[in-house]
């Protein structure tokens, strides 16, 4: 194949404009008969104007974690009540820098992860590698043909996608420094602009673990794997993987499969590295999402612990030497004070971790991790012997009644939860109200650190201790991530989805930062599968929906096919899996409505917005990957629901359905303007509860372009649900009822005389061809 | 309980909310508010004070002054179990949002609000909703957190109380309310 290399701004044209950037391009068309569409590559300027359509729509609503910035030394300054900084920015920029700071960094968190991946893979695959996620995939990244107008073959095409991510991601987080932008909408625009990046840097990441690493290829029966602490025989080593970063720890498995220890070791992991290891082989166990890591380490069952990067405990290191498990980090981005002995025998790294004689160490090879982490494990099992610091009954009861109900610890737990009172139960042989507390114990361990609890008692250990036989009944199946939507499913679905008879599709994802027990995210979804939703996830969502048992003693993936269809729970895997969330939307368009895809983001976004029903979840939603994935759904017209931890994020993007002016759009047949009222009513939204969330999900699944049969199962969903909840139809049912056909039969009665009584008209338009892009209309008016 | 965050880490910055140390006084901030509204969410639902809750007395108050009560995440079917109409349900992220807007309140009539009394949303996502408007409806809305718990970044708050002090304190309320 020909490789045509240039540098681009020796080649700026209207259509192809892009600063400084040397990309290799020739190669991406020979086989892609698409034409370059009007944004490959697109900068922070690029998609300015749609940006603001959307914020001029959804206006930020922010919410300061605190009235001061403190970002340089001019600071700190109060912002508050009007006030500026000493650089002039007011609150609200300041609001905005803030989530633009996070996105950036979550879009670098996952560029850097997948470069890192990538690279390792080169070196040991080749550039020539081909990529491989699946043969029923035709398009394989539509991520990365839609921003960049690449079409990616091989790992080595990754690393020119990478390049251009990096480029932006330095770009974005340079605007946060002290003064440059002052707008807010202008930070929220390169927030937006952040969170597309995120999800090419995604995609990256995760076409390259599944080629390299023979993943499941759009596989809706994926195998069924074992979840839960309960499900890890504690009578054989265990070696426990932490982190994102798959390669070292399908190289210790490699290892233990090539000696013959595949079957005398277990092998298990928390966060996504678990997830992907499933991935890898079906003989590897997920301990359980990141809210389990300070339980399942202090319990001794783990031998070594392995961590690679993400959503570690940055006092892992403390923690393994409390229960004498030696660590290995694998990562230069978690290196945790230790020695690097990546170079050194292997016998002597091993002989140090095993005697003791180290508490840990830093390998950056993942081979010889995966060798010595094995070794180490075989060797250090017969001295452990599982020791962890777990107290017994007895000790608990003791503990308790040295409590003198403070409240310390209440008021330094996130979730505020009742430890006095069940101390004080506890106290009395009553070990039942601290088990109680443990699914919304999110492991924080903060009610445990220094200073806090006036008699020295470690909270989260004692409500662990007072658990232990729920933590040796987590014992679940989830289902291992799948990859990629394949383009018959699409195809298959396609028109049920824009038509609105399938009601929604799902994708519930992020971190397990919950406001209350980890069940809720099942029970959220379960209502949706039964309501024959698609449901899509990843990430330590997709473990905790796994976690759960329903009536009949299965787990919602025993129960729900992995197929991507109404009622079907489709787990694509690991974090950087929501890339196949968001492709499968942009699919919609590309395969099933037949738009162009190559480098027209802006016209895919808004048939997403006005067509596809689909809407985030992020119940337990933490990291600034979070958000940044969150807003990489929020530029293609996606509305984003966080659990109240996600007020934190610091705004909110909320339509105003009080405001008829807002809700015009343009009609594409005609060019006129047309009220196709707040559907969807928000962008980027916090509630307080699972039975708020439940009823905002059908309302935020409207889009403009339903057929009257779809916006009528989907009001319906929305009444059904309110009137549960809330014990009443919804007051707004008028803003979204166009015509009569769109109300449902079997509540007719009833909605029109709700319609009669605030003086509803019908639509004139009520099915336009509904576009937010005035280049879209097909004939002007006039 | 000195008045500081009942999450501890909750820091507002240098502007804090004056303690209130009589009910009486909120009654005296409603008799002198030309607009008020009342925000209820949640937790007021979920608390027991002996055999009642926080929306009884909320009911009580509204029931004596019809001042609008708005109601955040599901909290609407508590009210109406007890044959109350809240005059608006919406989540507490829309009604922070509205309040911020000086041409908005709840009847769409005399906007803005100057007042707004809340109770009953999750702690933190209260304090952030009352930092919001703190910024940016400073202008034109006063706020008193009637929680149990002490809001900083409101202009008014109860200090920490104990559940019978928070029952004491809103039946203070609705006694004076009522004399008037
Ligand atoms: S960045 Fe601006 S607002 Fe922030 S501390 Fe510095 S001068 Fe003050
Ligand atoms: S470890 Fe659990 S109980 Fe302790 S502060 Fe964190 S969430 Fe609260
Ligand atoms: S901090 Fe310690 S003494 Fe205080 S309530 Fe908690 S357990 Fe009891």
């Amino acid at each position: 194949m020909k490789k045509v290399r240039f540098k681009v701004d020796e080649l700026e044209s209207d259509i192809f404009k892009i600063a400084g950037l040397e990309a290799t391009v020739g190669e991406f068309y020979e086989e892609w008969e698409e034409a370059i569409g009007p944004t490959p590559m697109p900068d922070i300027s690029t998609f300015r104007e749609w940006d603001r359509i959307l914020l001029n729509r959804y206006k930020p609503f922010y919410l300061p974690f605190c009235d001061l910035c403190c970002l340089c030394t001019m600071g700190k300054c109060d912002l508050s009540k009007g006030k500026r900084g000493a650089c002039g920015l007011d609150m609200a920029a300041q609001q905005s820098r803030i989530v633009l700071l996070a996105c950036a960094i979550g879009a670098a968190t996952h560029a850097g992860h997948g470069r890192h991946m990538v690279k390792e893979l080169v070196s040991k695959l080749g550039k020539d590698h081909p990529l491989d996620i699946g043969s029923s995939v035709l398009i394989e990244a539509p991520h990365s043909r839609l921003i960049t107008g690449i079409k990616p073959k091989t790992l080595g095409d990754l690393e020119d996608i990478l390049d251009y991510a990096e480029t932006e991601i330095s770009q974005l987080l340079s605007c946060c420094h002290t003064g440059q932008e002052g707008d807010n909408l202008d930070f929220e625009s390169k927030a937006f602009h952040a969170g597309m990046i995120d999800h090419l840097a995604l995609e990256v990441s995760d076409l390259a673990q599944i080629s390299a690493l023979n993943f499941p290829k759009a596989d809706p029966e994926a195998p069924l794997v074992d979840i839960g602490i309960g499900s890890i025989d504690t009578s054989k080593p265990v070696i426990l993987v932490i982190g994102h970063n798959v390669p070292p720890a399908a190289a210790i498995f490699d290892y233990m499969e090539d000696s013959g220890l595949e079957d005398n070791i277990e092998l298990t992991g928390i966060c996504c590295t678990a997830l992907d290891l499933t991935r890898y082989t079906k003989k590897a166990k997920i301990a359980g999402p990141l809210s389990h890591q300070l339980r399942f380490v202090r319990s001794g069952i783990a031998d070594v612990i392995v961590v690679d990067e993400q959503c570690i405990r940055t006092d892992i290191l403390e923690e393994a030497k409390k229960v004498n498990a030696p660590l290995i980090s694998t990562n230069y981005k978690n290196f945790q004070g230790l020695p690097n002995r990546t170079d050194d025998p292997t016998d002597e790294i091993v002989r140090d971790l095993v005697g003791g004689r180290s508490p840990g160490v830093v390998i950056l090879d993942s081979d010889k991790a995966g060798e010595v982490a094995t070794r180490v494990a075989m060797g250090v099992f017969p001295k452990r012997k599982k020791s962890g610091i777990i107290p017994e009954e007895s000790e608990i009861i003791e503990y308790a009644k040295k409590c003198t109900k403070c409240l310390s610890c209440q008021r330094v737990c996130p979730n505020y939860v009742p430890l006095p009172e069940a101390m004080e139960a506890a106290a009395k042989g009553n070990l039942q109200p601290l088990s109680d507390l443990y699914e919304s114990c999110i492991g924080c361990g903060r009610c445990e650190a220094e200073g806090v609890c006036p008699n020295d008692l470690k909270l989260h250990t004692i409500i662990i201790g007072a658990s232990k036989s729920k933590m040796k009944d987590e014992k679940f199946k989830i289902r291992s991530g799948r990859g990629a939507i394949q383009d018959s499913e699409i195809r298959a679905v396609g028109a049920s989805i824009v038509m609105g008879e399938i009601p929604g599709v799902i994708g519930i994802v992020g971190c397990s930062n919950y406001p209350g027990s980890w069940k809720d995210n099942a029970f959220i979804i379960e209502e949706f599968l039964k309501r024959r939703f698609i449901v899509t996830t990843s990430g330590c969502a997709a473990m905790n929906l796994g976690m759960y048992k329903n009536e009949e003693g299965l787990s919602l993936y025993e129960a729900y096919p992995g197929v991507f269809d109404g009622g079907s729970l489709v787990n694509c895997g690991s974090c950087v899996s929501n890339a196949h969330i968001s492709g499968a939307a942009i699919k919609i368009a590309s395969i099933f409505a037949r738009r162009k895809l190559n480098s027209n983001y802006e016209e895919i976004a808004d048939y997403i917005y006005n067509r596809v029903g689909a809407v985030g979840i992020s119940w337990g939603a933490m990291s600034q990957k979070a958000a940044a994935i969150a807003s990489g759904f929020w530029r293609l017209g996606i509305p984003v629901i966080v659990g109240p931890h996600g007020s934190k994020y610091r705004r909110a993007l909320l339509g105003r359905k009080d405001k008829d002016e807002d809700w015009y759009s343009i009609d594409a047949r005609t060019g006129k303007s047309v009220y196709t009222g707040p559907a969807p009513e928000h962008l980027f939204i916090a509630v307080e509860t699972k039975e708020e969330a439940m009823t905002l999900i059908p309302k935020l699944s409207m889009r403009p372009n339903d057929t009257t049969k779809g916006r009528s199962i989907k009001i319906n969903h929305y009444i059904d649900l309110h009137k549960r909840f809330y014990g009443i139809v919804p007051d707004d049912i008028p803003l979204f009822v166009r015509t009569t056909a769109d109300i449902p039969i079997t509540m007719k009665d009833e909605i029109l005389k709700i319609l009669k009584e605030k003086d509803w008209k019908e639509s004139e338009v009520p099915t336009p061809d509904p576009t937010l892009l005035s280049r879209l209309v097909r004939k002007k008016e006039g | 309980m000195a008045a500081e965050p009942w999450q501890r880490y909750e820091i507002p910055g240098p502007i804090k909310a004056a303690v209130i140390k009589n009910p009486e006084m909120v009654s005296i901030l409603l008799k002198k508010a030309k607009k008020p509204v009342l925000i209820v969410g949640h937790e007021a639902a979920e608390i027991d004070l002996g055999g009642k809750t926080p929306i009884d007395h909320i009911i009580r108050i509204a029931r004596a002054t019809n001042i609008p009560v708005v109601t955040t995440a599901h909290t609407m079917a508590e009210f109406l179990k007890r044959d109350f109409k809240p005059a608006a349900s919406m989540t507490s992220m829309d009604i922070g949002n509205r309040l911020t807007d000086p041409e908005w309140s709840v009847s769409g009539e005399d906007a803005p609000h100057d007042l707004a009394l809340i109770l009953g949303m999750t702690y933190y996502v209260g304090f952030v909703i009352e930092a919001g408007l703190k910024s940016f409806a400073f202008n034109h809305l006063k706020t008193v957190s009637l929680d149990r718990y002490y809001q900083p970044h409101c202009n008014w708050s109860f200090p920490n109380l104990s559940i019978e002090e928070w029952d004491r304190y809103l039946t203070i309320i609705a006694q004076e309310i009522e004399k008037k």
